[in-house]
């Protein structure tokens, strides 16, 4: 192990014919990737949004809320998959309970605070113009909390597409499936492949929400504050 | 139109902010509610559209006693504007005073035509419609936030403290503005506000709070000059009540004197003898159309023989039936003569007013 692979690592890098072998298993585990990614964040924000508009509405429980989701994101990732196979398996859902509880802590943080930052004499003007509460939260307070929120959803989706390659240890694992093979076969292209697409996803997927969040927040853009 | 029926604010902290109040807002006036902080003025604002509920007592809006209405119901048809503005930052200009129509149900159509009448009536230009409100200066976001309470003609505005966080000057062309405004709209407005100078100027009547939310006095600005209730009141309205009070009555309100009046073809003579007999040193000069020409000095008339070939000094100032006793008294001081003269709108001479004339009036 001492002398066998750094050679080879020098030597060469990428061997191409591989490349092109593979390219099929290469665009599978992408799509797993993007797939786990996706759906991690959709369930996180369909988790979050309940908690946080509580923690808004009633703010004691602010606190706890917090401290619940950071106690969790502070379990060491490899850890809690491997606390959830006894429940799910090796399962997609383990998977996904795992990178979705990540996201968890960003996202109700976030989404709290976007919503906190709301001007008082914006929200007092909402209620004194006649909006219905939820109509309120939709219209006025969402909105504005927007670039707050997808502030977090940028955050935590890069962070879940490097925690998506953790994943490969229970067999979902997206491009982390290539580190496997790459560190099981002493073979340094699919690590490569791997690093560099998924690195190429999080900056993609980091620019497509910058994206999305001018096109929603045309207000913020123009802006002279 | 608006009615406070022993309405009691007691806070959970204990805070007594409006202490069983009742108070008469007639239709059609601005009332002005005005005090010290802590006065609870603004929770009597806040208490009519429910953004504050009263612990006991009635409030009845247009016959309908609030508390039976849906706040959301209630607060669209009572217009609402704060000194903060409160204008949504996501929103155009259009989008912001489109607020109420929305709300309500109104067609696209509609809404927009009362969009363009409303940026019209506050003074706007078309073209900020479509602008964001971070676009606008504090001036025109404060149009912005009168045209947004006036979207669905609401019988009733509720304002507090609007124009505070503009500059002076700013500040008066805005009152100046909105007054203008509700001549045209005759809105029944309840206005609040910590200045009692803006209470003078704006209000029909004035309600003024004391500390722990008892009303110390409800009229009308001349008569709360005029005969203030206590010693709080009058410390209120501050030193210069009179100077206040005098801004209020206009000139008309006081017969004019005839005082000395020459021709320039007039006799030197002629001009002593019009100054001793109203026992001053200098005469008014009119044509002989009764035009003013200003004023001389009797005794250079008499040394000349002729008015005319005394200099006839211009009077700086000069007053209308319709200007205010503050500025003909301000007239006055500026004058060597002591008095303000009065002249029609063809600038035809009317007569003088003097001091006496003002303090007979105002004491």
């Amino acid at each position: 192990m001492t002398d066998g692979p750094a050679p080879v690592l020098a030597a060469e890098l990428i061997r191409w014919s591989w490349v092109g072998r593979h390219l099929d298993d290469i665009r599978d585990n992408l799509v797993q990737h993007v797939e786990l990614t996706g759906l991690a964040l959709l369930f996180g924000l369909l988790l979050a949004f309940p908690l946080a508009l509580a923690a808004v509405q009633w703010p004691r429980l602010y606190g706890p809320i917090l401290g619940f989701t950071g106690v969790l994101f502070t379990i060491p990732s490899l850890a809690l998959f491997i606390l959830l196979i006894p429940f799910t398996g090796l399962q997609i859902q383990t998977a996904l309970i795992g990178l979705t509880i990540y996201t968890l802590l960003i996202l109700v943080r976030n989404i709290v605070e976007g919503l906190r930052g709301v001007d008082n004499d914006v929200r007092e003007a909402a209620e004194a113009m006649g909006f219905t509460r939820a109509r309120q939260l939709f219209q006025v307070e969402l909105p504005l909390a927007l670039p707050v929120i997808i502030a977090g959803v940028r955050i935590a989706t890069v962070t879940t597409i490097g925690l998506v390659t953790v994943t490969a240890l229970i067999g979902w694992g997206g491009l982390g499936q290539l580190f496997i093979e790459g560190f099981t076969l002493n073979f340094s292209t699919p690590i490569i492949i791997g690093i560099v697409l998924s690195a190429l996803l999080a900056f993609t997927a980091d620019l497509l929400l910058v994206g999305l969040q001018n096109r929603l927040t045309p207000w913020a853009r123009s802006s002279g504050r | 139109m608006i009615s406070f029926e022993s309405v009691t604010k007691r806070f959970p902290d204990g805070t007594t902010a409006v202490d069983s109040l009742d108070l008469e807002v007639p239709e059609g006036d601005l009332t002005v509610l005005v005090g010290p902080s802590g006065c609870g003025k603004t929770t009597t604002l806040r208490m009519i559209n429910r953004m504050i509920e009263a612990t006991s007592g009635t409030i009845v809006v247009n016959g309908k006693d609030v508390a039976t209405v849906d706040p959301p119901e209630l607060r669209r048809g009572i217009g609402y504007v704060i000194q903060q503005i409160g204008l949504f930052p996501h929103r155009t200009i259009g989008e912001n005073i489109a607020t109420v129509p929305e709300l309500t149900g109104w067609d696209k159509q509609r809404t927009r035509a009362r969009v363009d009448e409303l940026l019209e009536l506050v003074g706007l230009p078309a073209e900020v419609r479509d602008r964001y409100p971070h676009q606008l200066s504090g001036g025109q976001r404060q149009r912005v936030g009168v045209a947004r309470a006036l979207a669905v003609d609401p019988p009733i505005m509720l304002m507090d403290e609007p124009f505070g966080a503009v500059d002076p000057i700013v500040r008066s062309r805005l009152q100046d503005e909105f007054l203008r405004l509700q001549q045209e709209v005759r809105k029944t407005i309840v206005f609040v506000t910590h200045d009692i100078d803006e209470a003078i100027k704006m209000g029909d009547r004035i309600a003024i709070f004391r500390q722990g939310g008892h009303l110390e006095q409800y009229a009308p600005p001349d008569e709360l000059l005029a005969e203030p209730a206590n010693d709080f009141v009058a410390d209120f309205l501050g030193a210069e009540r009179g100077l206040k009070r005098l801004a209020l009555v206009p000139v008309s309100a006081v017969k004019a004197e005839p005082g000395p009046v020459v021709s320039p073809d007039d006799d030197g003579r002629r001009a002593v003898d019009e100054a001793e007999a109203y026992g001053s040193d200098w005469v008014v000069v009119v044509d002989g159309d009764r035009r003013l020409l200003g004023w001389a000095y009797a005794a250079e008339a008499a040394e000349r023989g002729r008015v005319g070939d005394a200099e006839v000094l211009p009077f700086q100032l000069q007053v209308r039936a319709d200007d205010s006793l503050r500025a003909a008294l301000n007239a006055m001081v500026q004058s060597r003569t002591g008095v303000a003269v009065r002249v029609s709108d063809g600038d035809r001479y009317e007569g003088i007013v003097t001091l006496e004339l003002l303090s007979k009036e105002i004491s």
